[in-house]
């Protein structure tokens, strides 16, 4: 049986998320299979041109509508449950977008999810991380019938370029509700790297003290082309805004350097960097948990240090 | 009668440092403390609120699965809910059976809202509330930070991953938790005594028309990979100089 995989693409002003080339190579890793990638959206052209180029996706669909200008999962969840038929597979990413949407086309197909797919041994069975990552465990679904999934994009590498894809309009006639609507959004705009693809981070916690204690983690991740995070305590105490939360509910990341900044480490912080190549914690308290997975650890004082690391690096 | 549906989870407490059964056959669970879903306290206290506002006038808790959940919901009606119903149910609970559960109670007890937890932090599903608005037809708010109700429609501020989004539903309508909503109550003595004396129903899957299904086997836990512990270094110049070596900086 060849196997059928359909991805949700995720992407914001008109640019395509790096999200959906690690959901592509996930599908990849099924021999075999057919890779599909839908771009839902007012506008898709821009959209669906950078997803046919990824390797491994052999078409693209668009799925064009005015309504589809915000993501709303009970607007595009219908859409997409009206093109499932044909797929074994239905792949989004776990991020928040991800998340949100395909439970909803989970509960309209009555198809199990899996969610936070780290590997996939076969279109059938996946291993995925519980209890905040403290476990690991490997799901089987029926042989038949459509599964949905999420995928754990800090498990895989994006999908590289290069492909040429055709690209298809989609026509769905379903009736799509109006009792969902889009009001706002506040996003931060920074010239930093994006925190899930970054290829460094620097975390800050509690002990930064203040958002204004952040500042010499901003300038430090300038200096080093870092993205900044942190812990859910710093953001919690208004230190740093949510989208910067690091952690089993906030965003799982897997960058070559992580750089944990009065962080102590509680488990489910851990989570969310188990993945870095590299981690090195800063911490006034050698018995901080985070020392127990760093692969550099600095006992000292982080008003004191982060400052002269800056300074060594010119 | 203006009444909001909170759903509560039984699981591990977030404290716990978990094991792996040596068969893989689960974790283990036997004297381990068990807690309400943090996120589910953060749906119930949000139910609260909202009636201590006057904008419902009943906060019913649910939950699925084995008898011992009930201790969880005795906890839910010490914190403040109103009346719980225990649906009794063996096993693995997907997020589809747990939806079609809710689904039935939402036909019985006509909520104008629903709020669960984005999600459980024992199996990290994240599913059952989109799974749940999907089944019911109903708008979802999935992650929220804030709720403002105005009549019949509610506006909820998301965290999502770019920031914050602001939605706006009609009701009834699906909310699940982020963890900046609101920070829970302390569960005072005379109240754990009080709770006692709150209707508890007890369920079955079958007075609720919904039959038992696993979709997905569970063929092997384990521990996952751990990480070598690493080296100290003694001041900011050996740190870099190691970094530079492995060429991260």
């Amino acid at each position: 049986m060849s196997s059928k995989i359909l991805i949700v693409a995720e992407h914001e002003g008109g640019r395509l998320n790096p999200s959906t080339a690690k959901c592509v190579s996930c599908a990849r890793a099924v021999s075999g299979a057919e890779i599909t990638v839908v771009v839902c959206a007012a506008d898709a052209a821009a959209v669906a041109a950078q997803a046919a180029q990824l390797q491994g996706v052999s078409r693209v669909l668009t799925l064009e509508n005015p309504v589809n200008a915000h993501a709303l999962a009970a607007v595009l969840g219908p859409q997409i449950a009206a093109l499932a038929a044909p797929y074994n597979l239905i792949l989004g990413p776990s991020t928040t977008f991800g998340k949100d949407l395909m439970a909803r086309i989970s509960g309209l197909l009555d198809a199990p999810q899996v969610s936070d797919i780290m590997a996939i041994e076969n279109e059938r069975r996946f291993r995925r991380p519980i209890y905040a990552g403290n476990a690991i465990l490997t799901v089987e679904a029926a042989a038949e019938g459509t599964v949905v999934g999420t995928v754990r994009i800090a498990s895989f590498e994006a999908a590289p370029g290069g492909g040429s894809a055709p690209i298809e309009r989609a026509d769905v006639d379903v009736p799509l509700p109006t009792h969902t609507r889009f009001v706002s959004v506040s996003a931060v705009k920074s010239d930093r790297p994006d925190l899930q693809t970054a290829k460094r981070v620097i975390s800050g916690g509690r002990a930064l003290g203040s958002a204004d204690g952040f500042k010499i983690l901003y300038s430090l991740a300038d200096k080093i082309g870092a993205a900044v995070g942190a812990s859910r305590a710093a953001v919690d105490a208004g230190y740093a805004p949510n989208e910067m939360q690091v952690g089993q509910t906030g965003k799982i990341i897997a960058p070559e350097l992580y750089m944990a900044i009065g962080i102590s480490g509680a488990i489910q912080h851990l989570t969310g960097i188990k993945d870095a190549r590299t981690i090195v914690a800063i911490n006034k308290d050698s018995e901080a948990p985070i020392f127990e997975v760093a692969d550099f650890g600095l006992i000292g004082d982080l008003f004191e240090v982060i400052p002269e690391i800056e300074r060594l690096l010119g | 009668m203006q009444r909001i549906l909170v759903g509560i989870k039984r699981v591990v407490d977030y404290n716990v440092r978990i094991r792996v059964k040596p068969d893989g056959s689960g974790v283990v669970t036997d004297g381990v403390k068990m807690s309400v879903n943090p996120f589910d306290e953060i749906a119930l206290e949000e139910a609260l609120r909202i009636k201590e506002r006057g904008a419902a006038q009943e906060v019913v808790v649910a939950t699925v699965g084995p008898a011992d959940t009930q201790q969880q919901l005795r906890t839910a009606l010490a914190m403040g809910a109103d009346r719980a119903l225990h649906v009794q149910a063996e096993g693995v609970v997907e997020p589809l059976m747990a939806a079609r559960v809710l689904l039935k109670l939402i036909e019985r007890e006509q909520p104008f809202l629903v709020i669960l937890g984005k999600q459980a932090i024992d199996d990290d599903n994240g599913q059952t509330g989109q799974v749940l608005a999907a089944l019911w037809n109903r708008p979802q708010a999935t992650y929220a930070s804030k709720i403002e109700l105005n009549g019949n429609t509610a506006r909820v501020t998301r965290e999502v991953d770019s920031g914050l989004e602001t939605l706006e539903i009609d009701l009834p309508a699906v909310i699940t938790t982020d963890l900046r909503l609101n920070v829970p109550r302390y569960v005072k003595l005379p109240d754990i005594m009080k709770a006692k004396k709150k209707p508890l129903d007890t369920l079955s899957l079958s007075a609720l028309g919904v039959e038992p299904r696993q979709q997905l086997k569970l063929v092997r836990f384990e521990p996952p990979p751990q990480r070598q512990k690493g080296v100290k270094v003694k001041d900011a110049a050996e740190l870099v100089e190691a970094l530079k070596k492995k060429g991260l900086l």
